[in-house]
């Protein structure tokens, strides 16, 4: 059988999209959603290739290559993490296309940068969760950052859009600062770059530990804004807000998982300074309380979604405290699939009605697959049990109590109770009676919108396989378990 | 056949989902259900405390979880509240005018997670189950409520989605109290670690506290009862009949299957504020649902003020008084059943339940008030119905804990104090019949006409059910009991 190694995969993602963009290049008569098809049919080979590269564990004394970069079966398991978001993407992107074009003068112009950018935003967060060398983690998380900065504004004509992607090129561009600065310190004080052997320097009595936590919190400061935790959560609502709907989800899916991971591998190599751990409880206590008080009055879903996303970043860092690895990935993969699954609906419907979730009166009745799926994705999202995301949060909390984590455990039942409501809000939308009639703009169910919203047989399909394996994974978690066993 | 009552009302409720006729469907599987719940009882194996009918799925051998379920003598009778307060329930309903598919499901929803809780053997599900009815509760209030429907369906979902929650947190910790090497969630494993006293002391009073509380808010001990009497006062009649004579039993279940076999430290710690608190429940609210103006909020409170006798037995903590809770489990969810499935058949025709609107209403619907008659006298725990057997058990149950020839001590006082509580009931009770039913009738009331013939199945079915376990106690006592026995008889 032949052997693939897990590098051959990036490789592989690298020249795919490469392919797309000459193809998009030199033969311009195309249907350009060809090359969407191309990069999905791309992505899904080189995920079934992903399971069959054998994993290792990093050793100590690698030279070379494998001193930054790490096949271990935490990376290996993001990178298929990052190929199954990156497909769902594409197929929303697909949906989303008439807005893209709509956005520029020739019919089909941008469309197949709209289709390629993903390919290699997909390689660097592939690149990333391998990367265990400071140098290592700062180039791929700039092959993320570039890729999302064109992403971000691609439909430049509209100006919410443009001031979306300014403030994220800015406060981007501040956080990579933060970043570099933060390494500088770090490699100043130890003389290493690479996690491992930072790691073996802190233990030695004569290094300077507090210069070398100075650094750490600067790497953290950069790490929060990827993961969107407070106090660096400004830009998520905007930026959330603003983006082309599918870029949206991949930056709430792809991103932050991403920055977790970093996060997690970074954390393992500053555990021994006893400050971080509590730096970053006080981090997840502040990021529960003001995602979930925050997204409590909000009226437009994408916006509200912005504000979910850094409530569940609370939750994460809830296991990251705990370094529960296991749980925080469990919790990455559920929030994967409720938060696509929510996108893909939004994006579908936003190009109907709209954003707010006013536009989503009655979708109950008009189009009771679309309102199923937001339904199982909202329900997954407050952690209701028989959703992944319940179990994510047994998970997570379940290794809160065994540490004890009192507070964090308290903030967490008044934020779980917040998530409720709100996400109960969209479902109230769906399937109460339109409140209008009572306003008296419309008298009884509401006749201007009753026609139901058309899905391709693609976005149905993809549709269908989130709603399943939510629930298959609220039922049946083992495949999961099976695959994080012995991170 | 367990299997079959747990998702027999799911999947008829998916069914009706994508399109089956929906009264129909909905009482085909909730007579189903019944049959299948009297053919558990029959096939059940009296004075065993072992769980029966058990059926077991692995789900993840790492965590010792799986999808166990199997019945008791305990879950038994709580199963055949379940269908028989659904079959009830969905009668009721009648034609609905909006969304009829989706009222049925959700009733069905709601009654399938119910019995799956009672019918659970592990942790996990009892407390999945559970929470499967949370949402369909939320859209009954809120899509077919009357009066301040919205307020009511976020009070009660986020009230008990925080009170579960909190359950959540203390069954893992339960979980983890046990040590690694025989951490399950499978019930019978914690007992079985239970009576190895695997479960430190100091673990089972912060377990307990953390039950108490989060089953105390499904269930509204005193001070979280404020979600109770606004949403069973704003929820259509059958699903406050589901909810309040099934749905809200599911938290004095689990106290009586987990906090009396695994943390008996923790309960006698707890006792003397549990004690505090249920007499709040039987005092304090008693008197709030005499000041009650109108029916369907004098029976909300009513339903929350007959959960502090439940616990009473519960906190008595002695096979008497224990025994007695779960009789009266059984008795208060039909008769509460019976009173809303009527002050619902009057709202429905007169479109008002304020007492001073109301009057002499037997006189246009003799039946009506008859069925109404039997709810009031059962909820007031009148001879020979099933209220009164568990009462009185609990009473005595009660007094006898700590008794010595001497003096009183704090259960003889609350005993006394909750006997207070019968009389409460009894008047505000009896003023609600007289308001409701006796009296001079408005003139336009006049052409109001009585239940629908075939409803005067469902009413003989729970007065039935009622009477006969009032009159045949021992036959309920003998399933009960023999769960409890080994916990309880050494204790005493």
């Amino acid at each position: 059988m032949m052997r693939i190694t897990a590098p051959e995969l990036e490789i592989a993602v690298l020249v795919l999209g490469m392919v797309i963009l000459m193809v998009e290049a030199f033969m311009t008569k195309i249907d350009k959603r060809i090359l969407a098809f191309a990069a999905i049919a791309g992505l899904a080979m080189v995920f079934l290739a992903s399971f069959f590269v054998a994993p290792f564990p990093s050793q100590n004394q690698a030279t070379g290559f494998w001193s930054f970069y790490s096949a271990d079966r935490l990376s290996i398991f993001f990178k298929q993490f990052a190929l199954v978001t990156t497909i769902f993407v594409l197929i929303m992107m697909i949906d989303y296309a008439p807005v893209v074009r709509s956005s520029f003068p020739g019919s089909q112009d941008g469309l197949g940068e709209f289709f390629a950018l993903p390919v290699f935003t997909c390689a660097g967060l592939m690149y990333l969760v391998s990367a265990i060398d400071f140098v290592f983690i700062f180039v791929s998380l700039e092959l993320v950052t570039i890729s999302f900065y064109v992403l971000v504004s691609f439909t430049r004509r509209n100006p919410v859009t443009l001031e979306a992607g300014a403030k994220y090129l800015i406060l981007s561009a501040l956080s990579t600062a933060f970043i570099v600065y933060g390494i500088a310190w770090i490699f100043g004080v130890t003389g290493q770059t690479n996690l491992q052997r930072i790691a073996e320097a802190l233990g030695n009595p004569i290094t300077d530990r507090s210069a070398a936590l100075l650094g750490m919190v600067f790497v953290l400061v950069a790490l929060g804004f990827k993961i969107a935790a407070v106090p660096f959560q400004i830009w998520v609502p905007d930026v959330y807000q603003g983006a082309p709907t599918p870029v949206t989800a991949y930056l709430s899916v792809g991103s932050k998982a991403a920055g977790f991971v970093v996060l997690l591998r970074v954390l393992q190599t500053f555990a021994t300074l006893p400050q971080v751990q509590r730096l970053i409880v006080l981090i997840a206590l502040l990021t529960l309380i003001y995602g979930n008080l925050a997204a409590l009055p909000q009226t437009n879903l994408k916006r509200l979604l912005a504000y979910s996303s850094i409530a569940h970043a609370g939750y994460l860092l809830i296991g990251v405290v705990c370094f529960d690895e296991q749980a925080v990935s469990f919790y990455l993969v559920a929030y994967l699939l409720m938060t696509l699954l929510s996108f893909a609906v939004l994006t579908i419907v936003a190009q109907q009605t709209g954003e707010e979730i006013s536009d989503f009166d009655g979708l109950g009745k008009r189009s009771p697959f679309l309102a199923f799926a937001m339904l199982i994705g909202m329900l997954s999202l407050a952690g209701l049990p028989f959703t992944a995301g319940f179990l994510g949060k047994f998970f997570i909390f379940y290794a809160a109590i065994s540490q004890r984590q009192v507070t964090l455990i308290a903030v967490g039942v008044i934020a779980v109770g917040c998530g409720f409501y709100y996400y109960l809000k969209v479902v109230r939308a769906m399937y109460w009676p339109a409140p209008t009639a009572s306003y008296g703009i419309g008298s009884g169910e509401s006749g201007d919108r009753i026609d139901t919203i058309p899905v391709n047989g693609l976005s149905r399909l993809a549709l269908s396989a989130l709603i399943v394996a939510t629930i298959w994974l609220g039922i049946y978690p083992q495949p999961i378990l099976d695959a994080l066993k012995n991170l | 056949m367990v299997l079959f009552v747990i998702f027999c009302p799911i999947v008829a409720a998916i069914l009706i989902l994508v399109g089956a006729p929906a009264r129909k469907t909905a009482l085909v599987a909730s007579a189903l259900m019944f049959a299948a719940a009297l053919f558990l009882l029959g096939s059940f194996g009296y004075g065993q405390r072992d769980f029966q009918h058990v059926i077991s799925f692995t789900i993840s051998p790492d965590w010792q979880l799986s999808f166990t379920t199997g019945v008791d003598g305990l879950s038994l009778i709580m199963v055949l509240l379940a269908t028989i307060v659904t079959l009830a329930a969905v009668w009721f309903a009648g034609a609905i005018e909006k969304y009829e598919n989706a009222f049925y499901a959700c009733l069905l929803f709601i009654s399938g997670g119910a019995i799956g809780a009672f019918a659970s053997i592990d942790l996990f599900f009892f407390y999945a189950f559970h929470e499967l009815a949370l949402v369909p509760t939320f859209l009954l209030i809120g899509i077919w409520g009357t009066g301040n429907r919205v307020a009511a369906a976020w009070k009660i979902t986020i009230y008990l989605a925080i009170g579960s929650f909190i359950l959540l947190l203390g069954l893992i910790l339960l979980y983890q109290s046990v040590p690694p090497g025989s951490r399950s969630f499978d019930i019978r494993a914690l007992q079985a670690a239970a009576s190895m006293e695997l479960i430190s002391a100091d673990a089972q009073r912060h377990i307990y506290l953390l039950l108490l509380i989060g089953f105390g808010i499904l269930v509204s001990l005193f001070p979280f009862h404020s979600w109770a009497p606004e949403a069973y006062a704003s929820a259509p009649a059958s699903a406050a009949m589901l909810h309040a004579g099934v749905l809200k039993k599911f938290g004095l279940y689990g106290l009586l299957r987990l906090a009396i076999p695994l943390l008996p430290e923790g309960a006698r710690h707890w006792s003397n504020l549990l004690v505090i608190l249920l007499l709040g429940n039987i005092i304090y609210i008693g008197l709030v649902t005499i000041a009650q103006k109108r029916l369907d909020w004098l029976l909300g409170y009513s339903s929350v003020m007959h959960m502090g006798y439940i616990f009473l037995g519960i906190a008595s903590a002695g096979i008497l008084g224990v025994t007695g809770a779960a009789v009266l489990m059984f008795a208060h969810g039909l008769s509460i059943a019976l009173l809303f499935g009527m002050a619902g058949e009057v709202r429905q025709r007169t479109g008002t339940l304020v007492f001073d609107e109301l009057g002499g209403l037997a006189r246009v619907m003799p039946f009506a008030g008859l069925a109404f008659g039997f709810g009031v006298f059962a909820a007031i725990g009148l001879p020979g119905f099933a209220n009164f057997a568990g009462e009185i058990m609990i009473f005595f149950g009660a007094f006898k804990h700590g008794w010595t020839m001497d003096s009183f001590h704090t259960f003889q006082i609350a005993t006394v104090l909750a006997l207070w509580g019968v009389v409460i009931s009894t008047v505000y009770m009896l003023r609600a019949y007289r308001k409701t039913f006796m009296g001079t009738m408005r003139d336009q009331w006049k052409g109001l006409f009585d239940l629908r013939p075939a409803l005067r199945v469902p009413v003989t079915l729970l007065v039935g059910a009622l009477v006969c376990c009032g009159f045949f106690p021992q036959a309920f006592v003998r399933l009960v009991a023999p769960a409890f026995g080994t916990y309880l008889s050494a204790q005493r």
